[in-house]
């Protein structure tokens, strides 16, 4: 039983680390958006394995997920709304270029 | 100092092939060059998230995560591409040393949380049933009396984040659109 436990947290893991190499070298802020939600889904996949693996296996991983997912779809439809105005203002969606607090 | 062993049943066996989804759509998120396949291979992977969810006996959760992520948030990030212009290529071809340095980081990363993982030994639950008899159910019933707080809040967290979205995104005048409506003009003033 335990060791599905750990099978789960280490997928979760990986996730993790796959969406945060994203968010660090990726250049288009679309993609940077997507993989921020990588690592959410990672939290959220730890939510419910804990849930039902954890000592007091329980539904409330369940309701803190979806908590998650609701909060990182608006999160989705703000970071969608800025790109949309930065892009309006600079014409490029590159992150490297968002630099305007430089000067 | 930890062990490996990973039992070999129908459950494991299909956590193994999710699993393999999974990480093989984030995998190909990454190295796809193309943004409109990136996400396209991303919703593959929410997908296959909501299949390991199944297992792991939140089915309705694996219908949220369906209907928000591999519908409406994948759907939004092709709306974000295709609104806005992107330059077709995204990796340029020289090694960038900062591209090493966060896969560094991130391996790093993740060797200490494995570590972390298998070295510890988590206490076993005393073996009970499945959570719920009617998952659905069980979960209306907690979100509408223990959590019944948190719920209304974030109803009214979703309409501001929505309301601002829509007001940071729409145009503000009409003469001033017309002024911005091609940025690559103003780009080259």
């Amino acid at each position: 039983m335990s060791s599905m436990l750990a099978s789960y947290l280490t997928l979760a893991a990986i996730l993790f680390c796959i969406g945060l190499y994203g968010v660090l070298t990726k250049r288009s802020a679309v993609i940077v958006l997507l993989s921020i939600e990588l690592m959410l889904n990672a939290v959220n996949l730890n939510l419910i394995a804990f849930s039902k693996y954890g000592v007091v296996p329980s539904l409330k991983g369940q309701v803190f997920s979806l908590f998650n997912i609701a909060i990182a779809a608006a999160e989705v439809a703000v970071g969608i709304a800025i790109l949309i105005a930065l892009y309006r203002n600079r014409g490029t969606t590159n992150v490297d270029e968002f630099n305007e607090l430089r000067n | 100092m930890f062990d490996l062993s990973f039992v070999w049943n129908g459950h494991s066996i299909l956590f193994l092939i999710l699993a393999v989804c999974v990480i093989s759509g984030a995998v190909f998120m990454l190295n796809f060059s193309k943004i409109i396949h990136m996400v396209v291979s991303l919703a593959f992977t929410f997908v296959g998230l909501a299949g390991v969810y199944v297992l792991l006996e939140a089915e309705f959760v694996a219908a949220v995560q369906i209907l928000v992520y591999a519908g409406a948030i994948s759907i939004l990030m092709i709306f974000g591409i295709m609104m806005t212009k992107h330059d077709e290529l995204e990796e340029s071809p020289r090694i960038q040393w900062k591209g090493v340095f966060a896969a560094l980081g991130c391996v790093a990363l993740f060797v200490a949380i494995f570590f972390a993982i298998r070295s510890t030994s988590f206490p076993t639950a005393p073996a009970t049933g499945p959570l719920a008899e009617d998952n659905t159910l069980e979960l209306g019933k907690q979100i509408f009396t223990a959590h019944v707080i948190p719920f209304e809040l974030l109803s009214v967290l979703l309409t501001v984040a929505f309301i601002g979205a829509i007001v940071v995104a729409k145009h503000e005048d009409a003469e001033e659109s017309e002024a911005v409506s091609s940025p690559s003009q103003k780009e080259a003033e």
